[in-house]
């Protein structure tokens, strides 16, 4: 049987999860480690293949739109038709 | 490609410093050579934006159109909510993304065949160059083959050679056997034709010798006398011949 922290995150129960998340390296050669795990995993299935599609970069692009739209979303809440600096700030 | 300085191995990423590769390098003893291929095509994704997983893990509970509900519903309730705000903003991706659409449902296939030929040109030339080095190898190891058969005939070689130099020696021995008869029976020649002229020289001198002699000897008395006995023999043979006619 294999230790909790060391099983993938589909085989954790539910309750493992916070003992889990305690026993996951979170050094900072950890943090770039798992970076480049994740980078590996989507390298080598979407981008590095004989015959890749447009999904390999279009799903890049649409998390890219979508992060900065999370990051952006305080200041558009704000540019209410009604709002005062609206002509402002269009 | 992008290189990467790693200081930790976790079990899949065993490279320092180097591309990395799924199908991992160098990790164990044995060698993984020939390299395994690429894969053929890249993950399944539908529309260009959502992987194909994301349906399959839907499917046994809500069936094919599970996801397109759930996308509906959440465009729906971020539209309502205002989570998603509609400004000018949103025109401005709206345009872009059908130009964007557009431009690939056009152009796409066209140029992944390009892309599909610029592949083909370098694998025919990297099975150009190994073609080619195979050819050379078995070429080389035929030459090597016959080498090898040649050196078998060595033997022969020496017979023959061995041949020569005998015949070599048997002719100039029988040259050398004819020079020296010729020799010594020239001197023997030369010892018979001396003794020849000897025996001649005495014989002549001899002879001579004795003519002069005999003619000194013949005095004028005798002289007379023989030539008158001569005149008186020829008379009496007149004599005969012309009683008998």
């Amino acid at each position: 049987p294999v230790p909790v922290a060391d099983k993938r995150l589909m085989d954790v129960k539910l309750g493992e999860l916070g003992s889990w998340l305690g026993g996951r390296d979170f050094t900072p050669n950890g943090i770039i480690a798992a970076v480049r795990r994740g980078h590996d995993r989507y390298y080598n299935k979407y981008i590095n293949v004989k015959r890749g599609g447009i999904g390999g970069i279009t799903m890049l692009l649409v998390g890219y739109v979508a992060i900065s739209y999370l990051w952006e979303y305080d200041h558009i809440s704000k540019k209410t038709y009604y709002s005062s600096m609206f002509c402002l700030c269009l | 490609m992008f290189l990467y300085l790693s200081s930790h191995s976790h079990q899949t990423d065993a490279m320092h410093g180097l591309v990395q590769a799924s199908r991992s390098l160098h990790t164990s003893s044995q060698s993984l050579a020939p390299v395994p291929p690429l894969p053929e095509k890249g993950g399944q994704v539908r529309h260009g934006l959502i992987p194909e997983e994301f349906f399959q893990l839907l499917y046994p509970k809500t069936g094919v159109t599970g996801p397109y509900m759930l996308g509906t519903g959440l465009l729906v309730y971020m539209l309502s909510k205002e989570i998603y705000v509609i400004n000018h903003e949103t025109f401005v991706a709206a345009s872009i993304a059908t130009v964007v659409i557009y431009g690939i449902k056009k152009f796409g296939p066209s140029v992944a065949a390009f892309a599909d030929k610029l592949n083909e040109e370098k694998v025919a030339k990297a099975q150009e160059v190994k073609d080619l080095a195979m050819t050379s190898l078995t070429q080389g190891i035929e030459n090597e083959k016959k080498e090898q058969w040649r050196v078998d005939g060595r033997s022969m070689l020496f017979d023959a050679k061995r041949n020569n130099v005998a015949m070599l020696l048997e002719t100039n021995y029988r040259e050398r056997l004819h020079m020296v008869t010729n020799e010594v029976k020239r001197r023997l020649d030369y010892q018979i034709a001396l003794q020849d002229l000897h025996r001649r020289m005495e014989q002549e001198h001899m002879v001579n010798w004795v003519e002069k002699s005999v003619v000194s000897s013949i005095t004028p008395q005798q002289e007379k006398e023989s030539i008158a006995k001569c005149i008186a023999d020829l008379k009496a043979l007149a004599k005969t011949t012309q009683a008998r006619a």
